[in-house]
């Protein structure tokens, strides 16, 4: 690994809270080594902001190994950057040029209200798998593990649908915000399991109504939610959707 | 070192090893189901231990408040465990039980942990994966549809159970599913972005916590029956580990300032495959699952400073170092030893790397033997994650790997009950002591922490609600005023202070001493020079930190600033703790005790014990307590992989 490094641009979203008014501020960030990660990056921004007495620009992350879906940024209009099957957190600056301006804003979507910076609520997510993103089982009520074999092809397009992290870039990228791409990942999820049969209709009514009710908006086939897919999920999972959720209604 | 020699009085059920459990379940009162809506209960952390013990005890009928510093449940640190977990299930018809898993365990610990936990965390290990193929995990599975196993971690048996490489993250949403279902239900009231500041105990025990919303920085009162702290683990001590920037040791240390005794501080696991540090600006570090050890050959070359490209160095020329050493075991030897091998060969020059100290993991064999698809099936994602971090390709040329802080086995002392001595405080998952002795068997920690929360808590919080008198008390009283009150002077002086160094700065400074002294291998110059160093860091911290900001704000300043000066005093007990313990043992390497091969040499006639750690106040001498271990039902051995 060598020792790059390169100078950067970057204007950054500033918003101190919900309801105050946000805009663009420019920082020059040089001297960063290719070999950091993006958020890397920022921490880097924001070590010489704190220093200087200035707020840090407020963002999320936690793993900053693209698993817990913390992180998340617009970056010249590209959700998580314009690494395909990335998030932000593992993008590294050896994907950018010395002498590159970055646009770095938040999530915009009526749902995902910015709290602060690059920051945005989105609980949203978590009231609709409240409302039916389950299989009501009790602890201690399961039968043996290997009672009900599951055809390896199924178990598979579950895990591929399972694999959804929650980060939002889906309904960033959507010119409608719409959250089908993650509603319909842990629909088909579960729709693939002898387990989730079960509740499939009750649960594919239930997700759908509190989605359509929380702000979000319709789906158009735009497909830019799988494009900016971190884990690469299939719109094939939002036509599963749409075949459960007709057969839900009979 | 002062030991008062309080017996402490781990309520281990009496009876033969196996009926214990069954025995004591029967034996604990019961709360009578329509009084459970009664009792209100505060789980802090939403992590596999948080996340399945409120969702059980919701379904209970018990009223939860739950916590947690993420914006979701779903995203505490459990959801980064990529290798497995361990069910002795026995599906594989390789000789594995209940009884195995048991002795693997705490051999593994190097006889560290307590018998009769251990053998209750693998007897309700095979209901764990009932519970979660039950709840839609989609484990891995054969083409006949059953579930799949690997070897994991040092095991000769297959036992370990997975989904892809992302075996936490699927565990975690099954736990997170259930615990949603009980939100919608009105079981359990969910506070996100939030941060448990200090536990209120009212007449010696546990009653509510005090917390701050990280969003407007409302600092709050909650009162509860029970506190449960399921927090996690503290290797951010070390400033660079595998956790996530958010794990703290805030939750549990505040306690242990309240009166909860700490256990076996010292015991911390590195991994040994771990992506090498690159440079200054590293914020954390990668784990490649050990799974990887499977298939790939750890070597280095033989002669130093080659630096010829790994593939054009003959066999001949490679020192592949595990399987010379432990032959029987080779590069399965569990993670104290792989560790401390790397950091051996390293130190004597044979490192490879810009650094020096890494060491190649390497599928060239594996690819040849089984092709390129058996690989990319096995380990794909893993093998893109290191490409998008280093930029190189794994199927190509070997990883570069390196170990890296991972896991604390130390943690708040807690009885067979997982109650601390402080009453009406439990510790689940990584955030106690409890099961893994001196060292950690990979696909453990995932077991244990669905082991606590889905089984072992709904007994036994029942037993202690049913028995103890719980005076009513609101937050209205004494104890609550005076512990908020504690909490916004501390906030303020951190905001007062106006220093000329960021929060960062210290914690970096901290890490490097922690590694370089409190690390792989330690000896008694360099802990009595740590504790020395870390007092002179928290003090400087203290007079020069600059904290930026409001506190009724949204502060990410703030919120670290809180959380390094917490492990500004918890590492100088941890360096204690490794000073007192004059023995080698699992991860806890004393260079002045090793055998003449170069292995840990336990000391079980001095150290046979849990050290207990009681707070005397900040730079004042801790209280010990030792909990002595007895074996009644296995041998102690000196651990031998070769
Ligand atoms: C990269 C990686 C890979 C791993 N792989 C494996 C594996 O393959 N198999 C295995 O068995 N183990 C593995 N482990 C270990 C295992 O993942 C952890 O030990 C385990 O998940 C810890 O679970 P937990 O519930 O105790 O805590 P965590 O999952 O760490 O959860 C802690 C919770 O507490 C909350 N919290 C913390 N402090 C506060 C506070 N002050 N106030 C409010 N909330 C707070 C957090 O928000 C979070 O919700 C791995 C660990 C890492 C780092
Ligand atoms: S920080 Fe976890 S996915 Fe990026």
């Amino acid at each position: 690994m060598g020792a790059k490094t390169i100078n950067l641009t970057l204007k950054i979203w500033r918003q101190k809270k919900s309801d105050a008014a946000g805009n663009f501020e420019t920082y020059d960030v040089p001297n960063v080594p290719t070999d950091v990660s993006f958020l890397e990056m920022l921490d880097m921004l924001n070590e010489r902001l704190e220093a200087e007495g200035q707020e840090p620009v407020a963002f999320d992350h936690d793993c900053r190994e693209g698993i817990c879906g913390m992180c998340g940024a617009m970056v010249n209009g590209q959700a998580h950057g314009p690494e395909s099957g990335s998030t932000l957190c593992q993008t590294h600056m050896r994907t950018f040029k010395d002498g590159d301006t970055l646009v770095i804003e938040p999530w915009s979507a009526n749902a995902f209200p910015v709290l602060k910076d690059l920051v945005v609520d989105r609980s949203a997510f978590d009231h609709i798998v409240a409302t039916g993103g389950y299989v009501s089982v009790r602890t201690g009520s399961a039968p043996d593990a290997n009672e009900i074999p599951i055809p390896k092809v199924d178990a598979d397009t579950a895990m591929d649908a399972a694999a959804c992290i929650g980060c939002g870039a889906c309904v960033a990228a959507c010119p409608n915000a719409s959250a089908m791409l993650f509603v319909s990942a842990k629909v088909s999820h579960l729709a693939h399991l002898p387990q989730g049969k079960v509740e499939a209709k009750e649960r594919v009514r239930a997700m759908v109504d509190t989605m359509d009710s929380l702000g979000f908006g319709n789906c158009s086939n735009a497909r830019e939610c799988e494009a900016a897919c971190p884990k690469e999920i299939s719109v094939e999972h939002i036509a599963k959707l749409n075949r459960e959720f007709a057969s839900a209604l009979f | 070192m002062s030991t008062n020699g309080t017996v402490l009085d781990s309520k281990i059920p009496a009876g033969p090893l196996a009926d214990k459990w069954d025995q004591h379940k029967f034996n604990l009162k019961l709360v009578n189901p329509a009084n459970k809506r009664k009792f209100n209960i505060i789980v802090v952390g939403t992590g596999l231990a948080g996340a399945s013990a409120a969702a059980t005890l919701g379904e209970l009928g018990y009223n939860v408040k739950s916590f947690c510093v993420q914006d979701s449940p779903r995203r505490a640190h459990s959801i980064a465990a990529q290798g497995g977990i361990n069910a002795a299930k026995n599906y594989q018809n390789d000789g594995d039980s209940i009884w195995r898993l048991f002795y693997d365990t705490v051999k593994g610990g190097d006889f560290r942990a307590r018998e009769a936990n251990v053998y209750r965390l693998a007897q309700v290990s095979v209901n764990i994966i009932d519970q979660c193929a039950a709840q839609g995990v989609p484990f891995a599975r054969e083409y006949g549809g059953l579930l799949a196993n690997r070897s994991f971690g040092g095991a000769q048996v297959s036992r370990t159970f997975y989904a892809r490489g992302q075996t936490g993250q699927q565990l975690l949403l099954g736990a997170y599913s259930a615990m949603s279902r009980m939100i919608g239900a009105g079981k359990i009231e969910m506070h996100a972005r939030t941060e448990m500041l200090d536990l209120v105990v009212v007449d010696g025990k546990a009653r509510g916590i005090i917390s701050r919303n990280l969003v407007t920085g409302k600092i709050e009162r909650h009162v509860a029956d029970a506190v449960l702290l399921c927090t996690g683990g503290y290797g951010n001590a070390y400033y660079l580990s595998t956790n996530a920037m958010a794990s703290n040791v805030t939750a549990a240390y505040r306690a242990h300032k309240r009166g909860a005794f700490f256990a076996n501080p010292c015991y911390v696991q590195v991994h040994p495959t771990c992506i090498p540090v690159h440079g200054d600006s590293q914020s954390k570090l990668t784990l490649m699952s050990e799974s990887l050890r499977n298939d790939g050959r750890v070597w280095v070359p033989k002669a130093k400073g080659d630096k010829r490209h790994p593939n054009d160095i003959p066999d001949s020329e490679r020192y592949y170092y595990l399987e010379e050493r432990y032959p029987s075991f080779g590069n399965l030897v569990p993670r104290d030893v792989a560790s401390r091998n790397a950091k051996l060969v390293c130190d004597d020059g044979l490192g490879v790397g810009e650094t020096g100290y890494a060491v190649y993991l390497d599928f060239r064999d594996a690819i040849a033997r089984d092709g390129e698809p058996v690989i990319e099936q096995k380990y794909g994602n893993l093998f893109e994650m290191y490409e998008k971090i280093t930029g190189e390709n794994p199927y190509k040329e070997p990883m570069r790997i390196y170990p890296a802080v991972h896991y604390s086995m130390g943690g708040l002392w807690v009885d067979y009950n997982l109650m601390s001595n402080l009453p009406g405080l439990f510790v689940l998952g990584e955030a106690n002591f409890s099961d893994h002795g001196a060292n950690r068997l990979g696909a453990s920690a995932l077991m244990q922490g669905l082991a606590d929360g889905y089984f072992v808590i709904p007994a036994t919080l029942g037993g202690y609600l049913a028995t103890e008198k719980l005076d009513p008390v609101t937050t209205d009283h004494e104890s609550f005023k005076a512990t908020e009150n504690e909490t916004t002077e501390r906030i303020n002086k951190l905001l007062a202070v106006n220093g000329s160094r960021t929060v960062d700065s210290f914690h970096k400074e901290l890490g490097k001493v922690m590694w370089d002294k409190v690390g792989i291998a330690r000896n008694k110059e360099g802990l009595e020079q740590a504790r020395k160093e870390i007092k002179a860091i928290r003090e400087e911290f203290w007079q020069n930190v600059k904290v930026n900001g409001e506190s009724e704000d949204f502060n990410l300043s703030l919120e670290k600033a809180g959380r390094v000066a917490d492990f500004l005093e918890f590492t100088e007990l941890m360096a204690h703790d490794a000073l007192l313990r004059e023995e080698s043992c699992g991860c806890h390497l004393r260079e002045e005790y090793q055998t003449e091969e170069g292995e840990a040499k336990r000391n079980d006639d001095d150290f046979c014990y849990a050290a207990v750690w009681e707070h005397n106040g900040v730079g004042k001498e801790w209280t010990m307590h030792k909990e002595d271990l007895t074996f009644e039902n296995v041998e102690l051995t000196q651990r031998s992989y070769k």
